[in-house]
């Protein structure tokens, strides 16, 4: 479970999440809504724990251990992984390499076949980012999670700016990942699948086409620093699509 | 006939154009005399470990053949492929006639008090030579060994590789761990005709108190492809060398690679030189520097000098920990239509880089230790497994060193 409560962050100097509460029960996965320059990424990058987030209120809860001044690595070794928005390029280390990286030291991974999966077998030897276009990013970064297998996903933006046939992989891809494709189970039904659910997510997305692919518990808006109302995710978006940010954050309020 | 020996007296006191100067009578020269081996599994653990990491294997195993030279001394020289000759170059001076159409050929004998030592005092070196169309499977392994502390090492070594031919060769330079002190001069001319293919990788493993010199010219002949690839990744107090290349046939191609380390107290000044003189030459210098606490100059000099050739510099520098890294790329067209560029960059390493990492679950250690790797790691188009695996070896091997 990821608890989170009465958040403030500062980002050089400047107060860029100014009250945050967030709670993703186990199983849960929540949308995070939130127009451009609202602070979606920096939530995620402050959960994760970059270092230049600088918390300075309040406090973040994770399968009951408060990580709030918790090094990076050993976030990710509790099991926190996110998909990046802009990841960095590292000259010389090719992506097949990231990808044993995210599996860890002692897990054993068929890279070869986690990419065949996301339709990218052909990159795994370039250097990892390198020249990536905006969907080989979002490719790369769902296998590198898929290798990582961690208990909490955080997706910045997982879908923009892929192409159609390769949306419907990727969505597909993260429905699976955060234990929400129906397929028919001989042994358990679905109920008892639903209840088995022990993956969270958390997904940025400001198209909502995710939303055709898996379900979510929640919708979450942030506005100008602040998570303002928590409800539906298909109704803030519709109330999003329909009056605008603006208008919604006042519905809600 | 030219006289060497006498203009090589008359610059035995000449400073080299770069480099501290070094005082060339506060070493020893004189003969260290050292028993032949036939089977190089009988060296001692200590040297057979110290030459591994230079990319020479006792075994010989995946090798078309071996020069090893301890000291003064040529300890071992075999060639087991036909098509290969491997002769200590004193011998081929005695009994080689060919061989002074070579010798001190490219490398001006009177360049500096370097050159000048090598031939009035010359120890041994190698000739190497592939004949006209013979193709090496395996690279041949050169070693030049320093054991004693206080020796100035002086070769002199040859290499030609003749019309059609495809040679590969691993040069390993290393001090045994009692020789603290010393100096390498070493003369190395390279000889690419026609067609042929000549890939050399030299990697030094040095002491913290000992001066290199290299001093060495190719020439490249039409359709010819010359790889030299440099690795130097241990302490050295003192290490400048300039290595240059002549491409003088159509169609000629030269790739320089570079790795270098500067721990703290070495003094590096590593550059290359090339000179695109005929059509369709190519050329590429690709340098890495990584300092913790040393000083490097990376250097890489490209002259276009017909219309239409193609040259590249790219030089990157890391500083992890204290030190210098003095990037100098210059390029110089002297016709229309030479297309010649360069890209350098200095820095240390990026945050984002670590913490990226660092959220896939590397320590930070180990996040600052793949992203070391990863700038060392250049993809070197055309160089065999056995030598690429060699680089990466020592790559690793330095890695601990780094950090
Ligand atoms: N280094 C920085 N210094 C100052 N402000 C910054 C810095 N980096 C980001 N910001 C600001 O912080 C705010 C929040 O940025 P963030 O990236 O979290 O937004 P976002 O909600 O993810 O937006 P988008 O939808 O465009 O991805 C923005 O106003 C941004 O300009
Ligand atoms: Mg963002």
């Amino acid at each position: 479970m990821l608890l989170i409560e009465d958040l403030k962050v500062e980002l050089a100097g400047n107060e860029i999440l100014k009250h945050i509460d967030l709670e993703i029960r186990q199983g849960e996965t929540h949308i995070l809504f939130g127009p451009n320059g609202s602070g979606k990424t920096s939530l995620l990058m402050t959960i994760m724990g970059y270092p230049q987030y600088k918390v300075t209120q309040g406090k973040i809860i994770f399968k009951g251990e408060d990580i709030t001044h918790l090094p990076v690595n050993e976030r990710a070794g509790m099991g926190i992984g996110m998909s990046y928005q802009r990841p960095p390029t590292i000259h010389g280390v090719k992506t097949h390499q990231m990808v044993r990286i995210c599996a860890g030291k002692e897990k054993e991974v068929d890279v070869e076949g986690l990419a065949g999966q996301v339709n990218f077998t052909d990159f795994l030897g370039r250097d990892i980012n390198d020249g990536f276009s905006g969907g080989e990013i979002k490719r790369s970064e769902l296998l590198q999670l898929m290798a990582q297998d961690p208990a909490i996903l955080l997706f910045d933006e997982p879908e923009s700016g892929v192409d159609l046939e390769n949306m419907s992989l990727i969505g597909t891809t993260i429905g699976k990942l955060l234990q929400r494709d129906f397929n028919i189970d001989p042994v358990r039904s679905q109920k008892e699948r639903k209840k088995e659910r022990t993956r969270m997510g958390l997904i940025i997305t400001h198209t909502g086409f995710i939303l055709d692919y898996i379900t979510a518990d929640k919708g979450q808006l942030l506005f100008k620093g602040e998570m303002t109302c928590a409800s539906n995710p298909r109704e803030i978006f519709r109330c999003i699509s329909e009056v605008g940010y603006e208008e919604c954050v006042k519905c809600a309020i | 006939m030219r006289n060497l020996e006498e203009m090589a007296s008359k610059a035995s006191d000449k400073k080299a154009a770069l480099g501290p100067d070094i005082d060339l009578a506060s070493y020893q020269s004189s003969p260290v005399p050292h028993d032949y081996i036939e089977d190089l599994t009988s060296l001692s653990e200590v040297d057979k470990q110290r030459m591994i990491i230079s990319g020479v294997d006792a075994q010989e195993r995946e090798r078309c053949g071996t020069f090893v030279q301890k000291d003064t001394t040529v300890i071992h020289s075999c060639s087991k492929q036909e098509g290969i000759e491997i002769i200590p170059i004193r011998k081929a001076l005695e009994e080689c006639d060919w061989i002074h159409e070579y010798y001190w050929n490219l490398v001006a004998v009177d360049a500096d008090k370097y050159t000048s030592k090598a031939e009035l005092d010359l120890h041994n070196g190698y000739v190497i030579r592939a004949l006209p169309g013979s193709k090496t499977i395996y690279p041949v392994q050169a070693c030049l060994y320093i054991d004693k502390d206080g020796l100035s090492q002086n070769v002199h070594n040859i290499i030609i590789a003749e019309e059609g031919s495809e040679l590969h060769i691993i040069t390993g330079c290393a001090t045994s761990p009692h020789a603290k002190r010393g100096l390498h001069v070493g003369i190395s001319e390279f000889y690419v005709k026609k067609n042929a293919k000549l890939s050399f990788t030299m990697i030094h493993n040095w002491a913290e108190e000992m001066a290199v010199r290299p001093r060495s010219v190719g020439r490249v002949e039409e359709g010819g492809l010359f790889l030299n690839n440099y690795i130097c990744m241990r302490p050295v107090k003192s290490l400048q060398m300039y290595p240059t290349t002549h491409l003088v046939g159509k169609g000629a191609t030269a790739r320089f690679y570079s790795l270098l380390v500067g721990s703290p107290g070495s003094e590096m000044d590593v550059g290359g030189r090339v000179f695109l003189k005929a059509e369709e030459t190519k050329a590429e210098i690709v340098s890495r520097a990584i300092t913790n606490s040393g000083n490097i100059i990376a250097r890489g000099d490209l002259i276009g000098e017909v219309n239409g050739v193609k040259a590249h510099l790219e030089c990157r520098g890391l500083i992890i920990n204290g030190g210098s890294i003095h990037a100098i790329p210059e390029l110089t067209g002297k016709a229309d239509g030479v297309e010649m560029s360069h890209e350098a960059a200095v820095g240390k390493i990026a945050q984002d880089e670590i913490l990226y990492l660092m959220s896939r679950g590397l320590s930070e250690d180990e996040a600052t230790s793949t992203i070391v790797r990863g700038f060392l790691s250049v993809d070197i188009p055309g160089l065999p497994p056995q030598l690429k695996a060699e680089i990466d070896r020592a790559v690793e091997a330095s890695d601990k060193d780094v950090l």
